[in-house]
This record gives structure tokens, sequence and C-alpha cells, in this order.
């Protein structure tokens, strides 16, 4: 066998990507389903957390501090280890598709606490002033004068972190979510052969470099564009 | 309440497994102190080699690449695939490999941004006193380029350093594989939460340094 057929044979198998395909599709689909939830309850809950914060009542400002701390310092396996292991030892029973659901929710939460904070202490005093001045109360100024503008600067990093914690949907392929990883693994331990790892490479790069070049275009976009 | 302290916080089990643990944070260590400097070399050469017109568009596809493959993927690509082609990597060097990849995309594009915020003079000036091109780029331009993106290269790093917890999932026996095995050994969660613990004291320090510097440049705006 000559080295091109030999790196064919090992890495893109015309017979398993026949056998695999639908697999991997079904894998990509449950990854989307994933990803989407997380992005959705991880945004929203940063965001909520980031307007909580802004009335400066202390104990859950520090409350609030202590977790988007730890949340940023630990990596999202230890947590998801600790929840799909820990959790049914004390009775609470979750499903590995939930616990990876809310252990990323949780983390891309307290990426955009943060983000989003340091938007809203950046938008200047007299925002605040003239907006308060036209009759606004203080939740009146923070929704409809400086939150729009706090947003509008987190966007480019909100998106470069966004991507990057939908990118660890694959850990779920640790606790057995039937997701591209999973699917892929499963098959290359049954075929001792690489072509299911390497269509899941395929598979992320089709799902995910659009998405980078999307965050590309945002970050030049709304990049140096101070409100 | 007891039952949580029994299943997290059980002391004599955390002091059964703290030998092993102690052994595992050994061989995180080692792989950030290796990981970290590789990616910041590496991003390095992305930064330089994307400035080079005819490599431009090959290092941008690289990096786009490379940024939408999760590392859990190219870790497992790394040590569960190649062997097929006849070349096996120990556990060590495929995460060391993997995390250095990933990494220098990451801050390949840090330095990328650091460099291009040092002004056209710089160059200039230091061109002029008689400096070399590779003398300007290490004396003058990158340590001003680095004090321009320390914020992103500490952030970044902390991620690699998380990034190193993928390295259980290939059986290489650092701190979250030796906790996972201590924890299936004795069914109790509470190695993984010391292992949590001596993540938090390696990293909290620097995740505080952050949020100073990210007030810091809020402040000043």
């Amino acid at each position: 066998m000559g080295g091109w057929e030999r790196f064919v044979d090992t890495f893109f198998k015309p017979a398993l990507i026949e056998r695999y395909w639908p697999a991997i599709l079904d894998g990509m689909w449950v990854t989307i389903q994933i990803a989407a939830a997380v992005v959705v309850t991880g945004l929203a809950l940063g965001l909520l957390l980031a307007v909580i914060r802004a009335y400066r009542i202390r104990p859950l400002t520090w409350a609030i501090i202590l977790c988007v701390d730890v949340l940023r310092a630990l990596p999202p396996l230890v947590l998801i280890l600790l929840a799909y292991f820990g959790l049914p030892n004390i009775g609470i029973l979750l499903s590995a598709f939930t616990v990876l659901w809310l252990v990323l929710s949780a983390v891309l939460a307290a990426f955009t606490e943060e983000i989003v904070w340091a938007g809203i202490t950046s938008i200047r005093k007299g925002q605040w002033d003239a907006a308060r001045s036209t009759g606004f109360g203080f939740t009146g100024a923070l929704i409809f004068v400086v939150l729009p503008q706090a947003i509008r600067l987190a966007i480019p990093p909100l998106t470069n972190r966004t991507i990057a914690i939908t990118k660890n949907t694959a850990l779920g392929s640790v606790i057995g979510v039937a997701e591209i990883l999973n699917r892929a693994t499963t098959a290359q331990s049954v075929e001792g052969n690489a072509t299911p790892l390497a269509m899941a490479a395929i598979a992320y790069c089709l799902l995910f470099v659009p998405v980078v070049i999307a965050g590309r275009w945002i970050e030049t976009r709304f990049g140096w564009r101070r409100a | 309440m007891d039952l949580l302290i029994d299943q997290f916080f059980n002391t004599a089990i955390m002091a059964q497994a703290w030998p092993i643990l102690w052994r595992g944070l050994q061989m995180t260590l080692l792989l950030c102190l290796t990981a970290v400097p590789l990616g910041l070399l590496g991003g390095l050469l992305v930064a330089l080699a994307g400035r080079v017109r005819a490599l431009r568009w090959t290092v941008v596809a690289l990096v786009d690449l490379l940024r939408a493959v999760p590392p859990l993927v190219l870790l497992l690509f790394l040590y569960a695939g190649l062997p097929f082609a006849g070349i096996h990597l120990p556990p060590f060097l495929a995460a060391l490999l993997a995390l250095g990849l990933n990494a220098s995309s990451f801050y390949g594009e840090i330095w990328r941004a650091g460099i291009d915020s040092v002004g056209h003079g710089q160059w200039e000036a230091a061109r002029s006193t008689g400096l070399g091109h590779r003398q300007t780029l290490t004396a003058v331009i990158l340590p001003q380029a680095a004090r321009a993106v320390l914020p992103d290269l500490v952030s970044n790093t902390i991620e690699v350093v998380k990034l190193t917890s993928l390295a259980s999932v290939v059986a290489l026996p650092e701190l979250l594989y030796s906790a996972d095995m201590a924890r299936s050994v004795t069914y109790n969660a509470s190695p993984l939460m010391l292992a949590a613990g001596l993540y938090l004291a390696l990293l909290w320090p620097l995740v505080r340094l952050l949020a100073r510097f990210e007030h810091r440049s809020a402040g000043s705006r």
C-alpha cells in the first residue's frame, strides 16, 4: 500500500465514512441543541447578575464576585465531574445533558457578568446624570441609557468568550452525552480506525469555522467604536 | 447537611487522597510550565509569520481551524488517532502538543494586536539609531507590545492552565485524573472538592489580578 492510500485508509476510509456519517450528524444536532441552550441561559443569567450588581447592595455584590471568581478559576471539566458524580450521592439525580447545560451556562454567566459589568463601569458619570435629569429613575437610567451602551462595548469580548465556552460542549463526551465527540470515540473504539475522529474534527470545523469568522467580523465591526 | 459534609467535605477521605493529589498537582504544574511558554513562543511565531505577506492567509486559515476545533478533540486526535498512522505519542507529549497548538492560535491573535498597537514611528526611530530588524523587534517593539496586551496574556494563561485538566481524559496522572481516581475508589466527591480547592489556590490570584486590570482600564476611560 502506498503512503497516500495508507493515509486515506487511516483517516478517511470511505466505508467507515458511509457507515458513521448519520451518527456524526445526530451528534452535531445534539451539540447544536446544548450550545443554543447554553448561550441563551448563560447570557441571560450573566446580564441579570450584572444588573443586580449595578445596585451596589453589599452582600449581593460580594456573593456575585465570589461566585464569578470561582467559576472563572475552576476548569469546567472539574465542575462537570463534581456535579455528575457528586450530586447523586446527596440525592440529586441529573441527566448528563442537564449537568453539561447547567455547568456551561454557569460558566458563561460568570464571564458575561464580568464583561458587562466592565462595560457598565466604563460608561461616564455624565450619562447617568443626563438620564436622571430627564426624569428617569435609577432603574430607568440603567436599562434605557447605560445598559445599551455597555452591551455594545461588551459585544466583541463576549463573542469570543461565548465561542470558547460553546466549544466546551465536547467535554460532554466524558460523561456520556451523545454529542459529536462521544459518537466519534465510540465508533473509533469499535472500528479501530481514526476515520471517525477525523470526521468529528471536520464536523466541528463545519460548525465553528463560520462562527469564528463571524466573530472576527464582529470584532472589527464593533471593535474601537467607543460609546 | 451532614450528608453534604460527608459526601463533599469529608476530611478523612481528603487526607487519605492527599498523597496522590499532591503528585497530580506536580504533574499539572509541569504541564503548565511547559505548555504556557510553548504557547507564548508559538503564538509569537504565528503573529510574526502573519506579518509576512506570502504567509498571511495560510496563517489565518490555520489559526481559524485551531480556534474552531475544541481542544479535547485535538487532544484525542493526537493521542488516539495518530497511533493508527504509526505515530505513538505518550500522554504527556500529546497533551503538551495539543495545548501548545491551541494556545499558540490564541496567544498569536493577542501578540498580533499588541504588535499592531505599537506605532510605526517606533520601528523607524529604533532602526535610525542603528538597531537591526531583530534587535528592534526584541528590544523595542515586543516589550511595548507585551505591556499593551498584558491583561489578555494573563487571561489566556488562565485558560491554558484550566485546559491542562483535559489531560485527565488521556490518563495523564495530573491533578484532575488523580482526584477522579480517588473519587471512583472511595465513591465520595471529596477528592474532587480538594482538587477544586487546589485549582482555586493556583488560579484565584490570577483571576483577581485580571479583575484589577479590567477595573483600572475602565476607570481610565
